[in-house]
């Protein structure tokens, strides 16, 4: 499409992403991944996977995944207008529904839609585990480091980080 | 709205009490600071600092500001500093806690993101962030878990359906998303509110 101005292709993109990135971040993983690297081959399989990566280990909102994609794609102003893109419309949108419903309201429909988004959320992030396992996960001892991961995930309340970081060493010590 | 500024931070049992509404650059520094905290999302911090550690909201508000945020498309996040800004302090109050919670990381990621572009084939930061890589699916795999954990509780065969279409659709078939939530929405909503009507009648 906008191949000449890379620039308004990443704030279309992620700008009208950002509209139906219902349950959150982790639910547009999977289209992030269709249009970084299926369609316009901004990024490779690879280079995907790490940004997820680095996207959890570093501090702030696990959304900055696509400051990443927008620095691949165009340098500085690319990571900044990507970041604006994905943020700021829902934000906007989310101020002017706050301000709608500033008075506690009776009516029902605002409970109903979030109890009919969950499940579509929860079949948008599995869909982003199975995406970004498919690329990662292409050894068995890979495919056991995950599984382990998931489950101490699932059983403790330890802190993230620490599982991300015991992964990075075994991966540095060439064992993954 | 208690108003009297100095020391309400010394009357430690009052759960509903209020500080007084923060100035602008407060709310950035604040916003900044949970962000670069959160290392693995941002929620957790986000709570502790306006209900536990600043008393902008009480409990009970910041949970029915969250629900909202989380209901409407975006990274919840985000939305949540925008109306949570502007509660307290207008719009402008809206942007200094956007602006809190994204710029320092977004600088961060930047930096990630130039040391990545230069350095990315170097055989040790590949290896680890493969290892980094599978501990990060796994703890999607987690978050995935605990999440569908209630519904099969509730054996609720409808949203379980929805779940695995909408799972089948973009993860297998790799339709684009656009395209599966204007059905899916759509059907979901239907769903739910033809069986809520059935269980009121």
């Amino acid at each position: 499409m906008n191949a000449e101005n890379p620039i308004w292709a990443l704030v279309a993109t992620f700008g009208l992403m950002s509209l139906f990135a219902v349950g959150g971040a982790a639910a547009a993983v999977p289209e992030m991944h269709r249009i970084a690297v299926e369609v316009h081959h901004w990024m490779t399989e690879k280079q995907f996977t790490d940004a997820y990566a680095i996207a959890q280990l570093s501090p702030g909102p696990n959304v900055l995944i696509v400051t990443l994609i927008g620095y691949a794609v165009a340098g500085i102003p690319g990571a900044l207008a990507a970041t604006l893109a994905m943020c700021l419309p829902t934000a906007l949108l989310a101020y002017y529904v706050s301000r709608l419903l500033n008075r506690p309201s009776q009516s029902r429909w605002p409970g109903l839609i979030q109890a009919a988004l969950v499940p579509l959320s929860i079949g948008l992030m599995a869909a982003s585990a199975l995406i970004l396992a498919q690329s990662t996960d292409r050894t068995i001892v890979a495919v056991l480091l995950t599984a382990m991961v998931a489950v101490v995930a699932s059983v403790s309340r330890i802190n993230p980080l620490w599982l991300l970081l015991a992964g990075g060493l075994l991966g540095f010590a060439g064992i993954v | 709205m208690s108003l009297d500024s100095a020391p309400a931070a010394q009357e430690p049992d009052i759960p509903t009490a209020h500080a007084a509404p923060p100035g602008l650059l407060d709310l950035f520094l604040a916003f900044a600071r949970m962000s670069l905290a959160g290392f693995g999302g941002v929620l957790v911090f986000a709570r502790r600092a306006i209900v536990e550690q600043h008393r902008w909201m009480s409990a009970d508000e910041f949970n029915e500001t969250f629900a909202l945020c989380h209901f409407l498309p975006g990274p919840n996040i985000v939305n949540l500093s925008m109306v949570f800004g502007s509660k307290l302090r207008g719009i402008a109050g809206g942007i200094a806690a956007f602006a809190g919670l994204l710029l320092p990381p977004t600088l961060i990621m930047t930096v990630l993101a130039i040391v990545y572009a230069r350095f990315g084939d170097l055989d040790v930061l590949r290896r680890s962030l493969a290892g980094i890589s599978c501990a990060a699916v796994g703890l999607l795999i987690a978050v995935v878990f605990r999440m569908i954990t209630p519904l099969l509780k509730r054996m609720d065969p409808v949203a379980l359906i929805l779940m695995l279409g909408v799972f089948l659709a973009i993860g297998v078939l790799r339709l684009p998303l656009p395209t599966v939530l204007l059905v899916a929405i759509p059907v979901s909503i239907a769903v739910t509110y033809f069986l809520r009507r059935k269980v009121a009648a």
